[in-house]
């Protein structure tokens, strides 16, 4: 084979651009270049089977799917911050046209009005969501969301100290940690139902409905923030707010939101969308992008972005965030979603999702051996008491094919978090509590 | 360019310009007004705040960019210029008056003697 100079159908270098690299940086050869590495490790011998052909390949992975318990094609009764809800069939065919799925943000943004649009709709209806005055086109996910809100809050306020109640998703409490560390924030825990302040502290961060399902006394957590002088936080389910009292109503000043549970499938790692709303005297310190509406010299609508300079790419380490990306087309995944269901359909959804979790609630309750130990109203989330550990109960169910709920025993003595909603058959919840009672 | 010889000035384009009552007056140069462009938005300290002398104060956001607002004295802010919430445009406008951004105390007047003269600060932006 002639020497074309390429050694790898992978690496666009040539021999001569590789020569070039190495005289600069001073080393005689690739070798040379990385001693540093054990020669042993440099080049292993991997054990991997022969190539497969595509059909071959297809089946394998196929078969490999096949051992999965997915929510949607078993009954699954997971949640504990990512929620399994229908999604109509119109979503994935619109978001996943080559205009959406394949486009990045160009650097001229505003060439993408389709683009723009989809996140001004965004914005548009999760502020509507919330009761809130303001919203951002999305951030990664509900938790980066809630840690945000925190940093936002000590910048409004100049204090460095946070307060979260123990009621909080501990993987949300865990990112306002690691976003609240390298900033010399203090992260302090404080009770959810009576919270006892600091003096200045900036931020009350609380969850709506909490961590174990319950819908707590946010007027009280609100009320609590405001008169030590901090701003009140809230992490809300957004298909909860179209039940219950939005976060607005509350007069939270910053309320954020995992964009998840708007219809977007579950998916380990994401990506998901993070919904951040705030009140409107708070706009200049929002972090991410927002898209705002305007007319053209010719008096056309537009879509442009929207006070730019406090980003990175223009303000450097200035910028009110890091945040350099979001994840729009998750974003416009929740848009459609909420545009197709409605203000009534999403209604509907939250009471479906109350009431079949009711039932299942009452079902398992009256189970020998089962109990429900958590106080409080709650929405589609509830802990049940088991008689055995819940790894246990949960392997026991798997046999069932079924998958149950998050093992929350490092919280409530053999507790298992159990989300139902409106994706559950009477059948489903039915097989869930004959599977719970063969357990005992 | 319009520069007024009663003030001092600082090589951050602010000025600081000595009243009848011991307080002094501070606000942007014409100068930067024009580099910023049309400005949007100032955040400003609040009436009470103690300033530093070189030291952040707030901010003047333009519909280009964001930047700093530098103390040219140490003090306490005794009065903001809250007309500049409504009509921020006052700063391109009136950068000499009524654009100006605080009233401060000073802590030590000496510190003015440390600014240019408009002189100086010409040259500086010539």
């Amino acid at each position: 084979m002639a020497d074309t100079g390429l050694r790898s159908p992978f690496i666009p270098n040539t021999t001569e651009d590789r020569a070039a690299m190495l005289a600069a940086v001073g080393a005689k050869s690739v070798e040379e270049l990385f001693a540093d590495i054990p020669a042993e490790h440099r080049h292993p011998h991997l054990a991997l089977p022969e190539a497969l052909d595509e059909m071959a390949l297809r089946r394998e992975m196929e078969a490999l799917a096949a051992r999965n318990l997915a929510p949607g094609a078993s009954a699954s009764f997971l949640g504990a911050g990512v929620y399994h809800h229908f999604c109509p069939a119109a979503v994935a065919p619109l978001v996943t046209r080559g205009e959406f799925l394949t486009s990045y943000t160009p650097y001229q943004p505003e060439v993408s009005q389709g683009t723009l649009q989809g996140s001004y709709e965004f914005q548009t209806l999760t502020a509507q969501l919330f009761g809130m005055e303001v919203s951002n086109a999305g951030m990664y996910d509900g938790a980066s969301a809630l840690a945000e809100a925190a940093l936002m809050a000590c910048r409004i306020t100049g204090h460095a100290r946070v307060a979260v109640t123990g009621t909080v998703n501990p993987r949300y409490v865990e990112t306002v940690r690691a976003y609240s560390a390298p900033q010399g924030i203090e992260v302090y825990t404080v009770d959810a139902s009576a919270p006892a302040l600091e003096p200045e502290t900036a931020a009350l961060l609380a969850q709506y409905p909490n961590y174990l399902g319950v819908i707590e006394d946010a007027q009280t957590q609100s009320d609590a923030a405001h008169a030590a002088g901090a701003l009140f936080c809230l992490s809300a389910d957004p298909v909860a707010q179209a039940l219950f009292k939005p976060a607005g109503d509350f007069g939270a000043d910053i309320a954020t939101g995992e964009g998840q549970a708007l219809g977007v499938p579950p998916s380990y790692g994401g990506p998901y969308v993070g919904i951040f709303t705030c009140k409107r005297e708070h706009i200049r310190q929002l972090p991410g992008r927002i898209v705002g509406r305007t007319t053209d010299a010719q008096g056309r609508t537009g879509y442009v972005l929207t006070l730019q300079p406090r980003e990175q790419h223009i303000r450097r380490q200035h910028a009110t965030s890091n945040i350099c990306t979001s994840t729009a087309l998750v974003g416009l995944w929740a848009t459609i979603y909420m545009a197709l269901m409605g203000k009534q359909g999403l209604r509907r959804v939250a009471e479906l999702c109350y009431q079949k979790a009711h039932y299942a609630a009452a079902r398992i309750g009256e189970l020998p051996g089962y109990f429900l130990p958590v106080e409080g109203t709650f929405f589609q989330e509830f802990v049940v008491s088991c008689p055995a550990a819940p790894e246990r109960v949960n392997r026991t169910l798997e046999a069932s094919g079924i998958v149950g709920g998050m093992d929350v025993s490092d919280r409530v003595p053999h507790g298992m978090l159990v989300c139902v909603n409106e994706t559950h058959t009477k059948a489903d919840i039915d097989l869930l509590v004959d599977a719970l009672k063969g357990v005992f | 360019m319009d520069l007024p010889a009663d003030r001092r000035y600082s090589k951050e384009h602010e000025w600081a310009l000595h009243q009848p009552d011991g307080t002094v007056l501070v606000g942007i140069t014409e100068f930067a007004q024009h580099e910023l462009g049309d400005v949007v938005y100032v955040e400003l300290p609040k009436a009470g705040a103690q300033v530093a002398q070189f030291k952040q104060m707030g901010e003047v956001e333009s519909v280009k960019a964001v930047s700093e607002l530098y103390s040219p004295l140490s003090g306490e802010v005794v009065e903001v210029n809250t007309t500049l919430k409504d009509s921020p445009e006052l700063v391109n406008e009136s950068p000499y008056a009524k654009g100006w951004l605080v009233r401060v105390k000073p802590a030590n007047p000496a510190e003015l003697d440390a600014l240019m003269d408009a002189a100086a600060y010409a040259s500086l932006t010539a």
